[in-house]
């Protein structure tokens, strides 16, 4: 019956503990992450794919193991950049850290739950920048008055002093990126995740960001940076974790991992 | 071995387990400190609305009326009720407080499958989405009472004293439009094919909830018809509405007691029922 459903071997990979004086603020042990999906696209849920009432005649889900048993400590002070190139589960591993996907194997633990920004092209389409910025703080567990009154500041921090009325859906995909970094970053995270969302923006608004994540590793906020973009993984971060099909690569020094990576990918391009 | 190692290493400096949804005191409490945003959500979509069509607030107003003339005629012809006084407004009241019932029910149902990008935005309690469908179901059904209010009076040329149990009567009433709301979210997010059915589940409600007829009406004097209808909660909320507005209905110890259970049972089984699939909210 379970003919073209290859089982999943999981190869653990225990976390292994090293008396390091450093408090953890984030502790990844032996995380496994599977997408179980239909061929039309839809992700199937866990009963979903057990059960037999919604297979006709073959199980037709897929299995993808996005994740494959990743283990790390993150300690204070640390600004961790995530390389690795398209499809090695950066993402992933970075939406199980924030609770937003459920791990098939492993564990989590976190001093505070992070708060994850993802690429995701808007918040609310049809209402305007202003509206959203007050939204989305209170989403973040602002008060509205704490909002409205930081809405200058925020729309100054984005560069949209001349759209905020405007309907976010009339944005452009690095305006509303822009917008979303700035109304996250406006509060202070013990621990923040930056998915890409840096490398939407132009330049100036780059450096923009760049300083204010330092700002936060400054305040003992831990931040988490995904990035295609060399330059702001060593711009920004002290320690650099490569991702590739789903394992850790190399983790450690911004320099030495960034230089390995630069290398592995001139050799696959040839 | 080392597992135990590394949870109490874990929890001896502060970090909690990431990933397993919070305890249900603890997710009901962060759920409430964010009501002022299922609030402002839901304010927010409503005027959205209203400004990307023509009418805007008319449509809270033409809906249930066009839809009682059409059933009025339809029902009041078949059946031969129009020269009943009390016919009109009883059908007025049915039809207004059903529209708000099968409202809460429909955009419950997509409030989690329907506004991903907020979900995979910023990670919050998302029961505050369910929460903000029934909040801006009621900012349309809020309008809609004064003019029902009226309405009837100008017909039946009289007010009931009993009016002053309606407000409690709709507070009620969105309470369980709140519960069933959560159950229709979770579900539409276990089985999408739910989305499909759900106009024929409020079809179905609207015939067998007593919207446009009493069973008194259609001459159904069978014991086991009277239990089903009042074993029915949108039925048994309909008849109290009736009773506080419609002259020739009372407010019956029955449709208390039945209304009140299906209110605290549902919200109850929604909260459990929603909350557990709480790490399920986020659609690859």
């Amino acid at each position: 019956m379970s003919s073209n459903r290859k089982s999943l071997t999981f190869d653990s990979n225990p976390l292994v503990l090293t008396d390091d004086p450093r408090r953890p603020v984030v502790i990844v042990d032996d995380l496994h992450v599977v997408y179980r999906v239909f061929p039309t696209g839809k992700r199937a849920t866990r009963a979903q794919a057990r059960s037999k009432l919604f297979r006709f005649g073959k199980n037709n889900i897929r299995e993808v193991h996005a994740v494959k048993g990743v283990s790390f400590v993150v300690y204070e002070g640390e600004t961790i950049g995530l390389i690795g190139s398209n499809g090695s589960g950066k993402s992933t591993l970075m939406a199980a850290i924030a609770g937003m996907t459920v791990a098939e194997q492993g564990r989590v633990f976190a001093s505070s739950r992070p708060t994850l920004l993802g690429v995701i092209s808007t918040i609310l389409p049809r209402i305007s920048g202003e509206r959203n910025i007050i939204l989305g703080g209170m989403a973040l567990g602002a008060r509205k008055k704490e909002m409205t009154e930081a809405v200058p500041a925020i729309t100054k921090f984005a560069g949209l002093e001349e759209f905020i009325d405007l309907p976010m859906r009339t944005y452009s995909s690095g305006m509303s990126a822009r917008l979303r970094f700035a109304i996250a970053a406006h509060k202070d995270h013990e621990i923040l995740i930056v998915d890409e969302a840096l490398s939407v923006g132009d330049q100036q608004f780059q450096r923009r960001s760049e300083a204010r994540v330092r700002e936060l590793r400054e305040r003992a906020g831990t931040v988490f940076l995904v990035s295609h973009i060399m330059e702001t993984i060593l711009e920004t971060c002290n320690r650099v974790i490569w991702l590739e099909k789903g394992v850790i690569r190399m983790d450690g020094d911004p320099k030495k991992v960034t230089k390995a990576y630069t290398a592995y990918m001139d050799e696959i391009s040839g | 071995m080392a597992t135990d190692d590394i949870q109490s290493y874990a929890r001896a400096n502060g970090l909690s387990l990431m990933g397993s949804r919070p305890p249900l005191g603890q997710y009901l409490l962060e759920t409430w400190k964010r009501k002022d945003f299922a609030w402002t959500l839901a304010s927010l979509n409503k005027a959205a609305e209203n400004a990307s069509s023509r009418f805007g607030m008319w449509w809270i107003l033409l809906v249930p009326i066009l839809q009682s003339i059409i059933f009025g005629m339809l029902i009041g012809f078949l059946l031969g009720r129009l020269r009943d006084p009390a016919f009109i407004p009883y059908l007025f009241t049915g039809v207004f407080l059903y529209t708000f019932v099968s409202g809460t029910f429909t955009s419950g149902a997509t409030s989690i499958t329907g506004n991903q990008g907020l979900i995979k935005s910023i990670n919050f309690p998302r029961m505050i989405m369910p929460m903000a469908e029934v909040f801006k179901q009621f900012l349309g059904f809020l309008p809609s009472i004064p003019i029902l209010i009226l309405f009837v009076a100008l017909i039946t040329q009289s007010f009931k004293w009993q009016l002053v149990f309606l407000p409690l009567i709709l507070a009620l009433l969105v309470v369980f439009g709140f519960g069933i709301a959560l159950i229709a979210a979770r579900l539409t997010v276990d089985v999408s094919e739910i989305g499909r059915i759900i106009p024929f589940i409020t079809r179905l409600g609207f015939y067998a909830s007593g919207v446009f007829f009493h069973p008194a009406h259609i001459g159904a004097k069978s014991e086991v018809f009277n239990i089903i209808m009042n074993a029915n909660p949108v039925y048994c909320f309909l008849m109290l509405a009736r009773g506080t507005l419609v002259p020739g209905y009372e407010l019956e110890q029955i449709h208390w007691i039945i209304a009140l259970s299906w209110t605290f049972g549902v919200l109850i089984v929604g909260i459990l029922f929603f909350w557990r699939a709480e790490e399920r909210y986020v659609i690859e």
